[in-house]
C-alpha cells in the first residue's frame, strides 16, 4: 500500500471539489472546526493555568539552599539534596544497564534476527511488555532483584528496575534509527569483504548514533519520572544522606514530591511543588538535549 | 553461516540474550505473579475473595473480597474516559482533518510534552487544584475523591487517544472522502458519516489502550483518590484502587512473606490480567485496520 500523494495536496484539491459558499457564513464547518480546536487546547491552558499556580506556590522556596539541603522535619529548612542524587544515581546507572541491552535486542532484531516463529515471538513480547503498568516492574523487581537477588532496597536495585521499564522504548527507538541507515552501505561494506559485526561496529552504528542517542535520551527523561515502580521497590520518602555506592538505600525526585503531597501541612504543599519544578525542569533539559541531537544531525544530514 | 569467525558468531549470540532479556522481563513477571498468588489463595480460598464485598487484609477481621478495589479503579478510570474520550478523539479530528500541516506539528509536540510530564505531577494537581475546584461547585466532595483523581487521569490519557486516534483518521483514503464530496456532501457530513465509521476500529483501539493505562495508573490515584476501598459509584467519595493499594502496602513496612504481603501479588495478577486482555483487544483491533487498509 503506498500513499504516494501528500496530504496537503489531497486536502488542496478537496477543498476545489467543495461546494464554494461566501466567505462571510459562519456554518456547521466552521462550528465544527471551533469545536475540536478547543476540545484540544482546553486540557493544554488548563495545565498550563496549574503549572502556573504550582510556580507561584514554588517561588519563594526555589533556591540555592533548596537543591542542597537535607529533607527536614520542618517544611521551611527542608532541600531536595538525597532526592536530586538520588535520581542521578538512578539516571547513570539506569542508562549504563538500558543502552547496551536495548540496542543490542534492536541490532539483533533489525541486522540477524531471520523471520521466524523466534523472531516473532520476541517482538510480539516486546510489544505487549510496552502495555504493562509499571507498578507490576515494580513488583516482579521486589521478588527478583530486592529479594531473589539480594540487592535489598538499593539504588541498584531501583536501576535495574527502571532498566526493565525503559528497554522495549530503547529497542523500538533504535530499530527505526537503525532503519534510516541505507541497505546500500551494508551491502557495499559486505561487498568489501567485512563480516557483519563489522558492518554494525564501523557503519550501521555509527550512522545511526545520533537517533539512537535522540531516542535513549527520550526514554531516560520519562525514567526520571517514574514513580510507582521505585515505591514498589522501596525508595524511602525520607532519606538524610546522599547515596554512595551502588549498595545504598535511596530516594528519588518524584518520590520525594509524593511524600511531601502526602503530608497534611501546606509547607511541605510548597516544597512538593518546588520539588516539581526541579523535577520538570529536568526533564525540559533532557529533552531539549534530544531534540538539540536531532536538529544537529538532520542540518548535518541536508549538507 | 558456516563460513564466520568466532567473532561473528558470539556477537550473534550475545545479541541474541540482549534480545532475550525482554521475553525473560515477561517470563518473571507471569512467574512471580503466578508463584505468590498461588501461596495467597493456598490460605484464602477464591470464595472469599469474588463473594465478599470488603476489603480489609491489614486489619484483624480480614475481608478480602476484592471488589471495592476493582470498583475504585472502573469509577476513577469511568471519571477519566469521560474526559478522554470525547476530548481525544475531537482532538485527532481536528489534528487531521482542519489542522495545516505547521499547526499540526506543533500541536502533536505539545501533546508530545504532555504526555511526557510526570504522573505524580498529575496527582499534585489533582489533589491540590481540581478537587478544591469540585470542592466548590459540588456538594459532598470528600478532600480525597475519584473525581478529582478521574479527571486529571482523562487528562493524562488524552495524547495516548489524541495521538492513535489522529493516526487512525489519518489513514482513510482521501477517495472516501472525494467520493462523498462527489455525492454532495459537506465536510461536517464527511467527517461524521464517512471518516469517523471508516476509522472505527482504530478510534476503538485508541480508546481501548487509553482505558487500560487509566486502569494500571498509580501516582494520581494513590495521591488524590483516597485510600478507602469501598465499593461506591459515587465519584465524590474517597475509594482505593488496586495500584493504590498496591503502592500502599509497599511503602508500609509489611514483612515479606506474609499474608498481607502476598496480597499484592494476587492484586496484581488481577491487575496484570485485565490490562493483557485489553491491550491484546486493542492490538487485534488495529491488527484489522492494518489488513484493511491493506485490501
Amino acid at each position: 500500500m503506498t500513499m504516494s500523494v501528500s496530504r496537503s495536496a489531497v486536502m488542496a484539491r478537496a477543498a476545489t471539489l467543495r461546494p464554494t459558499r461566501p466567505s462571510f457564513a459562519w456554518t456547521g464547518e466552521d462550528s465544527l472546526r471551533v469545536a475540536c480546536a478547543t476540545a484540544l487546547m482546553l486540557p493544554l491552558l488548563l495545565l498550563a493555568v496549574f503549572f502556573g499556580a504550582a510556580l507561584l506556590d514554588a517561588w519563594p522556596r526555589l533556591n540555592l539552599t533548596f537543591l542542597t539541603s537535607m529533607p527536614s522535619r520542618v517544611a521551611e529548612d527542608a532541600g531536595i539534596l538525597p532526592a536530586l542524587a538520588g535520581t542521578a544515581w538512578l539516571l547513570v546507572l539506569t542508562a549504563l544497564l538500558a543502552i547496551p541491552l536495548g540496542v543490542g535486542a534492536a541490532v539483533y532484531l533489525e541486522e540477524y534476527a531471520r523471520p521466524g516463529r523466534m523472531t516473532r515471538l520476541i517482538e510480539v513480547n516486546i510489544s505487549n511488555l510496552a502495555g504493562v503498568p509499571s507498578i507490576i516492574y515494580g513488583l516482579l523487581a521486589l521478588e527478583v532483584f530486592v529479594r531473589a537477588a539480594g540487592m535489598g532496597r538499593s539504588v541498584l536495585a531501583g536501576a535495574c528496575t527502571l532498566a526493565l521499564l525503559l528497554l522495549p522504548v530503547v529497542i523500538t527507538a533504535t530499530r527505526e534509527a537503525l532503519r534510516t541507515v541505507p541497505t546500500t552501505l551494508r551491502e557495499a561494506a559486505l561487498g568489501l569483504g567485512a563480516e557483519r559485526w563489522q558492518v554494525m561496529w564501523r557503519v550501521v552504528l555509527p550512522m545511526s548514533l545520533p537517533g539512537i542517542i535522540t531516542g535513549v535520551v527520550l526514554s531516560l527523561s520519562r525514567a526520571v519520572g517514574e514513580t510507582a515502580p521505585l515505591i514498589m521497590v522501596g525508595a524511602l520518602g525520607y532519606v538524610a544522606f546522599v547515596p554512595t555506592s551502588v549498595q545504598s538505600a535511596f530516594t528519588a525526585l518524584p518520590i520525594q514530591i509524593f511524600n511531601w503531597i502526602s503530608r497534611p501541612q501546606a509547607a511541605f504543599h510548597s516544597n512538593a511543588a518546588a520539588a516539581m519544578v526541579v523535577l520538570l525542569l529536568l526533564m525540559l533539559a533532557l529533552n531539549a538535549l534530544a531534540m538539540l541531537v536531532r536538529r544537529r544531525v538532520q542540518r548535518a544530514a541536508a549538507h | 553461516m558456516g563460513s564466520s569467525s568466532p567473532v561473528e558468531q558470539v556477537t550473534g549470540l550475545l545479541l541474541l540474550a540482549c534480545a532475550c532479556v525482554s521475553v525473560l522481563t515477561t517470563v518473571g513477571i507471569v512467574a512471580v505473579l503466578l508463584t505468590e498468588s498461588a501461596d495467597f489463595f493456598a490460605v484464602v480460598p477464591l470464595r472469599r475473595i469474588l463473594l465478599d464485598t470488603q476489603w480489609t487484609p491489614l486489619f484483624a477481621d480480614q475481608h478480602f473480597g476484592i471488589w471495592p478495589l476493582v470498583g475504585g479503579t472502573l469509577l476513577t478510570t469511568a471519571c477519566a474516559m469521560v474526559v478522554a474520550i470525547p476530548l481525544g478523539v475531537a482532538s485527532a479530528v481536528y489534528l487531521a482533518e482542519f489542522a495545516s500541516p505547521p499547526v499540526r506539528r506543533a500541536l502533536k509536540s505539545l501533546l508530545e510534552l504532555l504526555a511526557s510530564v510526570p504522573t505524580v505531577a498529575f496527582g499534585y494537581f489533582a489533589l491540590m487544584m481540581v478537587t478544591p475546584t469540585l470542592q466548590q461547585l459540588l456538594p459532598g466532595v470528600s478532600s480525597f475523591n475519584a473525581l478529582g483523581a478521574g479527571l486529571m487521569m482523562g487528562v493524562m490519557i488524552l495524547p495516548i487517544i489524541a495521538s492513535l486516534s489522529e493516526d487512525a483518521v489519518f489513514a482513510v483514503p482521501s477517495s472516501l472522502r472525494e467520493g462523498s464530496y462527489a455525492l454532495g456532501a459537506g465536510r461536517v457530513a464527511t467527517i461524521f458519516r464517512v471518516v469517523l465509521p471508516s476509522a472505527a476500529s482504530g478510534i476503538a483501539a485508541a480508546i481501548i489502550l487509553g482505558i487500560s493505562r487509566a486502569v494500571g495508573e498509580t501516582m494520581i490515584v494513590a495521591i488524590a483518590a483516597g485510600q478507602q476501598p469501598q465499593l461506591t459509584a459515587d465519584p465524590r467519595q474517597a475509594v482505593e484502587t488496586m495500584t493504590a493499594y498496591m503502592a500502599k502496602v509497599s511503602m508500609g513496612d509489611t514483612p515479606a512473606g506474609t499474608l498481607e504481603y502476598r496480597t499484592i501479588f494476587a492484586v496484581g495478577l488481577c491487575l496484570f490480567t485485565m490490562t493483557l486482555a485489553l491491550n491484546l483487544v486493542a492490538h487485534h483491533l488495529r491488527r484489522r485496520v492494518l489488513k484493511g487498509t491493506m485490501g
